[in-house]
């Protein structure tokens, strides 16, 4: 069982995916596939700042577009390059985003896996 | 003509109209109410509005500010009468983008110029209530009187919505009314709804009240917006699957990518093949017209003011119409079909790594007919960063107007052989020119983002609309709409320029008995002659130095000119000729180096003019010409030095 993975080192050093069934992870970490209930939007703890607005802003924007807690949400494509951005569906809207702003929002994983992303802890 | 004047008088308001202490003695005129349409992006604002108004529409700007303003008029079949405001579609009234400001401010009534609107009509697509809900919300607070009309509701019956309208009325407190824009139904029974409100009681609120929303009103909203959802709506019977299946391949990493090449080619094909017969025939009229006035007027200043500064003048940028309404076609085919935003999607990694939005990706591409409509679309993009970005690259994409200059060059100088047994080799310089093109705009983009906007990037997120089959009358409307544009600046703003070029061109006159061509002795040949020391450098003669003056009307100007300059007969049509000429006139380097020059010089008034309206102020346009200069400049130089010295 993960625990709060935005918490722990092994971000950085995932080297393959992870399959994962319960735990909590951020969206942007997630694979095509990966499907769960989002927990927080907004926490920061997960963006340290990498995108471009105040994580207030960054928390309301995600809020209009839809991210709320108790919002089912699967990512259904990854970008070709990178597997960046990815296109969510929040309920029965689909939005897309970059992984980075994704990373703000919290999901209690269902099912799925995590991509590697092993050039992020830069 | 008579409706669109019936526009012009602005009534007093209803508000007004109705206040029964404040009555005027006078009788008053036929009330006018005013409407505003409020809704999402998608949602078939504009098919509705069209439904409303049909072609009673006029199209300007908002005061101040870029933004289009789109009004029209209502005639109820009781004589009752209104003004439609085709507000700027919006999410939320906390305003990012300029249009979204402008939407804000319009139902704030704070808007400078513009009276409040006296009802608000806020418009849903009815399969997608989640969103909607919550800017219904938004808007109840705002206390203007309001109607909900929940759009496209036969795609919500086909895919077996149920929705509660009584509830959902009684839960948001307005009268909410069923539409299909694009066949006029619920038309009329939305402008009952309305007229009922604008008499309601409601209608006297001076004092707007509302504050921009934080995280926790956000979430407030949201599970009110939830509930009464929960309450009103139940889930599909039939949900749409076809944007999931159309998606699976769309956004393939693979496939989606080829399909979307696959497009875009289909759509060069479009705008430069489809569009050569209408060119040639707009060039014919243009071309027997000039002949007409030739015949027409005396010899003189004014035959020349006519033929060669007004009719040839506005015909060289007037050809591009066709083209222009061919790439029009297919934006607003592509993007009420809900396909722009998945162009968006594939592009921005590509995009992203040159500094610039996924969305800017379709004003580049527009750009490639013309970069007036690219500058003009970078206003989809909500950062006013991203948007500047996007408006300083746009004109380095290879806009049509270069075509004819690189297509007299190449074939003057490029000889006509095959390599690697297949292609052309003019070809493939027509092809590097372009890669060129493409190349320096992003990477300009990146300089730009890297040197002078470090860090903050704007967030790349944006919904991916269900796929709808567009409806044919209003992309036609929307067609028709961006060529009054073009056609209205063609006729003011170009028009004054290509006078003023022609002016330069043409006086002072050559004296009699003067050799050589009468340009010589104008101001453009005084000032080619005094730019020549300076563009001696990059190879450029006193005659290409010449002819790159009247080229600041429009960049195929050029051809014309040289043709002038070199006394060739026959101006444009005499490509084949004026190629011998300026082989024989011309090294190698200098034609090479010419030909950089014109991938990035800043050779067209009428862009750097829209970027003037577009960013409201002379410094961008400023800093374009000064970057594009210093750039062409310096592609010039190297490639007439680095040519010269490989024996060319």
């Amino acid at each position: 069982m993960l625990k709060r993975l935005q918490d722990s080192p092994v971000r950085s050093t995932l080297a393959a995916p992870v399959h994962m069934s319960g735990g909590v992870a951020p969206l942007g970490w997630g694979a095509r596939g990966f499907r769960g209930v989002v927990t927080s939007v907004g926490a920061g703890g997960a963006t340290r700042g990498a995108s471009g607005l105040e994580s207030s802003e960054l928390e309301r924007r995600l809020l209009e577009i839809g991210f709320v807690e108790g919002a089912r949400i699967e990512i259904l494509h990854e970008g070709a390059l990178g597997g960046d951005p990815i296109a969510v569906r929040i309920d029965d809207a689909r939005v897309a985003l970059r992984r980075r702003e994704a990373d703000s929002v919290l999901v209690q994983v269902e099912a799925g896996r995590l991509r590697p992303r092993r050039n992020l802890a830069a | 003509m008579s409706a669109e004047a019936a526009l012009e008088p602005p009534p007093p308001s209803l508000a007004d109209r109705l206040n029964p202490e404040g009555a005027p003695a006078q009788p008053l005129p036929i009330a006018v109410a005013r409407l505003a349409l409020i809704g999402a992006p998608n949602c078939g604002k504009t098919a509705l509005f069209n439904a409303l108004t049909g072609a009673r529409q006029k199209v300007a700007n908002y005061a101040g500010v870029t933004v289009e303003r789109k009004e029209g008029a209502i005639t109820a079949a009781d004589g009752w009468r209104a003004r439609v405001l085709d507000l700027p579609g919006t999410y939320s009234l906390r305003a990012r983008s300029p249009d979204e400001v402008v939407t804000r401010d319009a139902v704030l009534g704070r808007l400078q110029g513009e009276a409040p609107p006296d009802v608000l009509v806020c418009i849903a697509d009815a399969t997608n209530l989640k969103g909607a809900l919550r800017l219904v919300l938004e808007l109840k607070q705002v206390g203007r009187p309001m109607v909900l009309a929940l759009n496209m509701f036969d795609i919500a019956e086909r895919q077996g919505w149920r929705i509660d309208l009584e509830g959902l009325s009684r839960e948001l407190g307005v009268p909410v009314v069923t539409t299909v824009a694009t066949r006029k139904r619920g038309v009329d029974a939305l402008l009952a709804a309305v007229q009922g409100v604008a008499r309601g009681p409601a209608a006297r609120s001076s004092e707007v009240v509302w504050r921009e929303p934080g995280p926790v009103e956000l979430r407030t909203a949201h599970r009110e917006a939830e509930r009464i959802r929960k309450a009103c709506v139940a889930l599909p019977a039939r949900p749409d699957t076809l944007t999931g299946k159309l998606d699976s391949v769309l956004l393939h990493p693979v496939f989606g990518s080829v399909i979307l090449l696959g497009l875009l080619f289909l759509m060069f094909q479009a705008v430069f093949t489809w569009a050569q017969p209408l060119m040639d025939l707009i060039k014919a009229g243009f071309d027997h017209l000039g002949v007409l006035v030739g015949q027409t007027f005396p010899p003189g200043l004014l035959r020349s003011l006519i033929s060669e500064g007004v009719i040839s003048g506005v015909g060289s940028v007037l050809v591009f119409l066709p083209q222009i309404l061919i790439l029009f076609l297919f934006i607003i085919v592509l993007e009420d079909l809900g396909y722009m935003a998945r162009a968006a999607f594939l592009m921005d990694r590509v995009m992203g790594g040159a500094g610039l939005h996924g969305r800017a990706f379709i004003p580049l591409l527009s750009s490639f007919a013309c970069a007036i409509p690219g500058v003009m679309g970078a206003r989809v993009i909500d950062n006013k960063r991203d948007r500047l970005t996007t408006i300083l690259v746009a004109p380095l994409m290879t806009c049509s107007a270069r075509i004819p200059v690189y297509t007299l060059i190449i074939s003057a100088f490029i000889p006509n052989r095959t390599v690697w047994g297949v292609a052309s080799l003019q070809g493939l310089v027509m092809f590097g020119l372009y890669a060129a093109g493409i190349v320096s705009a992003l990477s300009v983009g990146f300089v730009i983002r890297k040197l002078f906007w470090r860090g903050a990037a704007e967030p790349f997120l944006m919904e991916l609309p269900a796929y709808k089959l567009p409806d044919p009358k209003n992309v036609l409307m929307g067609v028709w709409t961006r060529a009054k544009i073009f056609l209205t600046r063609a006729g003011t703003v170009i028009l004054a320029m290509m006078v003023l070029i022609w002016f330069l061109s043409s006086t002072p006159s050559a004296p009699p008995g003067a050799l050589g061509p009468a340009i010589n002795y104008s101001f453009a040949g005084l000032l080619g002659h005094a730019m020549e020391p300076l563009l001696a450098p990059i190879g450029f003669t006193w005659q290409m130095a010449v002819a790159l003056v009247p080229a600041m009307a429009a960049r195929e100007v050029a051809v014309a000119a040289l043709g002038t300059v070199y006394a060739v007969q026959g101006g444009e049509d005499a490509v084949g000729p004026l190629a011998g000429v300026l082989h024989a006139h011309w090294s190698m380097a200098s034609a090479l180096a010419m030909l950089a020059w014109f991938i990035f010089a800043p050779q067209c008034a009428s862009t750097l003019g829209v970027v003037k309206r577009e960013t409201n102020s002379w410094k961008w346009p400023a800093i374009m010409f000064a970057y594009m200069t210093a750039l062409a400049y310096a592609a010039a130089f190297l490639t007439f030095h680095i040519a010269r010295a490989a024996g060319a």
